[in-house]
């Protein structure tokens, strides 16, 4: 029993270091801009005129 | 649409086609600037700007070359350039004109244009974009010639260079509430059993293994997560004032401290579930109030608003030099549309320049050779040569900055309506722990240590701290929706205590643009209006130069009399003509009835009455509306830096009992407000631009109304978009409003304690009660706060989220 709460305890902890692994590289700085971004096409070249 | 042609509008800017139309490839274009900025897209295949909104870009009209020369000196480009190699370099640019998603577009991929960019990453929301680009086949002028190519010039001034970006401070915030959350969760979860009261029977080792690890958990969260209640608590203390943060602070220690005397002794499991989930909520509500808004700068001073050099010219030898470096004596070239960085002596050029930022005088002022110019006029008429007589901090205008008022760091939480009361909750708070404690002593001197850390525990004003924090940025943000952005969520307050308004003319409750103006009457010869334009170039009254301007003649002809008469008209016999310009008394001709916003003046020639001229004065929108309404409530001043030729006008659109100052200088401004304030008016102040800097700066609260919010504004506590100003009195209301929702979720949150209160006193509180009471507590409070002020807004037609 005490080997699965360390089992989710260890879960948990993992969690807790990949938010702040999340919020150093800096995703919660801008929550804007990704949002738009992710809209833009990669054009084909000379597909107009 | 009042012109009956069809308007065509540029497919780059937007704007309409004034001065002719260039068509290119179907599209059309107002200016060759345009119509290259969209040959170049379309050359290198980037038109999808142009799908993802309708004309994005910006006017091309008036971008000048040469400009950034200044950015060859190995001096600047170090204090711009954040990291370089002999390979490539970074930067950072805040560019004003990113205003939406083609921009982002456009921005992100310019590496197609140009072979030296890297890569160009944009943050929408501060309006920056972070360039990494090739030094051996770009330079730094090169690239920044080439945002200005197409539209996104970067904003550089002063203040950017020497200053680096730092990190974002708050990734602390997150990193505390990531912690007090997780934290929180696996408290809760390792409590269940205690909660349910489930029997874990012979196992008592699981029991105190539960109570060693919240204890462990519960460590982060007091001494990270919650540290900035402590220290908040110690800093209030140490200037003797009781802020919220005390018994925030005197609850967290307590519940500390007791949680580890009983896991430690095993007399029992502690408090951790409550001292975790209430640090959580704490921060959670820290959070909600502490956005801002990125793009805006609220802590701007004259340094961002002149340019970061200037070309000096040295024996006709022409060198740029940054501002901080210029000495008096030096000689220095300012072009068309410059910004004079430093009071200087005209020695060659026609200086006519605007100071209208500087002063709030609208019409530009011709300067001779031999006058001193003053720092923060723009030219507007060729290029000037200038000597420097006075360094840039030591200009007319910079001055201002030296005033104490700029030095005052003022405190954001004195005086606010959490900080008067939280300092007799405290006191309250500590009496009744006291007499609880001595009550026990007579009676049952086992509950004693019980009842009185109980007491502190149950009473730890969570709610109470959370119902202004939800209540003020929920307004804040609704604000904001309005285009009304305020500095902090403290403003909302500030703005429900104000009980004087003072306005600045120019530029605040007048419009930019100029006063439109149209001639009514018999068609006019052309010698007519040569007559009407010398007579009225004669004057230098503003209405005069408007309708000189208007009729723009440039011939000219003998003036043998001319007489003005002050407040009525101009008569004038030029070539054996006589001409008046005046008002119908003047003329002796009856009135004609028009709104009270604009002004006829009328015309005769040879005693015979032509006809007039309307000027309608460019006030803003439904401003006579806005005083009225403003005035039920409030004191109201004007202070002007102009003349006061349109007092007669101002007079009727404010109530009698206000102020009219005019002729004000910028240390007359300030002296006003300090005065008022020395005499207990909270005063509100509405400026635009630098001259009102220090009286925005001394009001109680500093609005400065602007154009275009991401342009400059001079530092404040609110800045606000000129085109909401018609909806001014709804946005006071507001504040008001949301402050009596503050009292209301303030005595929720008092109910929810007396409950708790009872419990404690009597010595019964035990974890699973504190537990349920402090979540439930604060989610009712949140709630109420929420949904309260989202109601208001709706009531009141502000937009909300």
């Amino acid at each position: 029993m005490l080997v699965l709460i360390g089992c989710s305890f260890v879960l948990a902890v993992g969690f807790l270091i990949a938010f702040i692994w999340m919020v150093k590289s800096g995703q919660i700085d801008d929550d804007y801009t990704p949002s738009v971004r992710i809209l833009f096409d990669d054009k084909i070249k000379d597909d107009e005129q | 649409m009042k012109d009956n042609k069809i308007e065509t509008v540029c497919h780059h800017c937007g704007d309409i086609c004034n001065d002719g139309i260039l068509p290119y490839k179907n599209k059309n274009f107002c200016c060759v600037g345009c119509k290259n900025v969209f040959m170049l897209l379309l050359e290198n295949n980037l038109t999808d700007y142009y799908n993802i909104e309708a004309a994005p870009g910006k006017s091309m009209k008036n971008v000048q070359k040469e400009k950034f020369a200044y950015l060859d000196d190995t001096v600047v480009q170090s204090k711009i350039i954040q990291y370089s190699d002999d390979k490539i370099a970074r930067l950072q640019f805040t560019i004003p004109s990113i205003h939406c998603s083609s921009c982002i577009y456009l921005l992100e991929n310019i590496y197609k244009i140009a072979e030296g960019i890297v890569s160009v990453r944009v943050n929408f929301l501060k309006q920056t974009a972070s360039i990494v680009y090739n030094v051996n086949k770009m330079s730094l002028r090169q690239l920044v010639e080439l945002l200005a190519k197409i539209g996104y010039e970067p904003h550089l001034s002063m203040n950017d260079i020497g200053e680096k970006r730092q990190a974002n401070t708050n990734r602390k915030l997150y990193f505390q509430i990531g912690v007090a959350g997780f934290c929180f969760g696996n408290i809760m979860l390792i409590s269940f059993p205690e909660y349910f009261g489930l029997d874990v029977g012979t196992k008592q080792y699981f029991s105190n293994a539960f109570a060693y690890i919240n204890l462990g958990l519960s460590i982060p969260v007091f001494f990270f997560s919650g540290q900035d209640y402590l220290f908040g608590a110690y800093r209030g203390l140490r200037k003797k004032m009781v802020t919220i943060d005390v018994p925030l602070a005197i609850g967290l220690v307590v519940l500390f401290v007791r949680n580890c005397y009983e896991i430690l002794s095993g007399t029992g499991i502690g408090y951790c579930d409550t001292l975790a989930g209430l640090v959580f909520f704490l921060l959670i509500g820290k959070w909600f109030q502490q956005k801002t808004y990125e793009s805006l700068s609220f802590e701007r001073d004259y340094k961002s608003y002149f340019p970061i050099s200037v070309m000096t010219i040295n024996d006709g030898v022409y060198t740029p030099i940054a501002i901080n470096k210029l000495k008096v004596g030096d000689r220095i070239l300012i072009r068309n549309n410059e910004i004079i960085p430093a009071d200087s002596i005209l020695l060659k050029g026609q200086a006519n320049i605007d100071f209208s930022f500087v002063s709030g005088e609208k019409e530009p002022i011709r300067k001779e050779l031999g006058e001193v110019v003053y720092a923060g006029g723009r030219q507007t008429n060729g290029n000037l040569e200038l000597e420097v007589c006075k360094l840039t901090e030591q200009s007319y205008l910079t001055q201002l900055w030296s005033n104490n008022v700029f030095a005052k760091e003022t405190d954001s939480q004195v005086g606010t309506f959490q900080t008067k009361v939280s300092k007799y909750f405290t006191w309250i708070l500590l009496a009744v722990a006291f007499s609880a404690a001595i009550f026990w002593m007579v009676f049952d001197n086992s509950k004693v240590i019980h009842a009185f850390t109980s007491v502190l525990i149950i009473a730890c004003p969570c709610a109470l701290a959370l119902s202004s924090p939800f209540a003020l940025g929920n307004a804040m943000r609704n604000l904001g929706r309005n285009q009304f952005y305020l500095k902090s969520a403290n403003v909302v307050e500030k703005i429900a205590n104000i009980n004087t308004l003072v306005f600045d003319k120019t530029g605040t409750i007048t419009q930019n643009e100029q006063a439109v103006i149209s001639y009514e009457g018999d068609t006019l010869s052309a010698t007519d209006k040569i007559l009407i334009t010398v007579a009225a170039r004669n004057s230098i009254h503003p209405l005069s130069i408007r309708i000189a301007n208007f009729l723009n003649c440039n011939e000219n002809m003998l003036v043998q009399s001319f007489k003005e008469y002050a407040g009525k008209g101009i008569s004038a016999h030029i070539a054996g003509h006589e001409v008046l310009l005046g008002s119908a008394q003047f003329l002796n001709i009856p009135h004609k009835e028009v709104n009270e916003l604009s002004t006829l003046i009328y015309v005769s020639i040879d005693k015979k009455v032509k006809g007039f001229f309307q000027i309608n004065h460019s006030y803003r929108n439904g401003l006579d509306n806005v005083i009225k309404q403003v005035s039920k409530e409030n004191n109201l001043h004007l202070l002007s830096g102009d003349n006061n030729s349109e007092e007669p006008l101002l007079r009727n659109i404010f109530p009698s009992s206000a102020n009219l100052l005019f002729k004000q200088s910028p240390s007359d401004k300030l002296l006003y407000i300090s005065n008022l304030q020395a005499n207990n008016n909270k005063v509100m102040m509405f400026g635009d631009g630098l001259n009102d800097a220090g009286a925005l700066k001394a009001a109680y609260v500093g609005v400065s109304v602007s154009e275009d919010t991401s342009s400059f504004s001079p530092s404040s506590d609110v800045i606000m978009d000129a085109n909401r100003f018609e909806h001014l009195p709804q946005f006071l209301q507001y504040c008001k409003n949301t402050m009596g929702v503050i009292y209301i979720s303030f005595c929720l949150s008092l109910a929810y304690n007396i409950v708790g209160l009872s419990y404690a006193v009597s010595g019964t509180l035990s974890p699973i009660i504190a537990a349920i009471l402090m979540p439930i507590s604060s989610v009712t409070v949140i709630g109420f706060t929420s949904i309260a002020t989202y109601l208001l807004a709706k009531k009141m037609n502000i937009k909300h989220i």
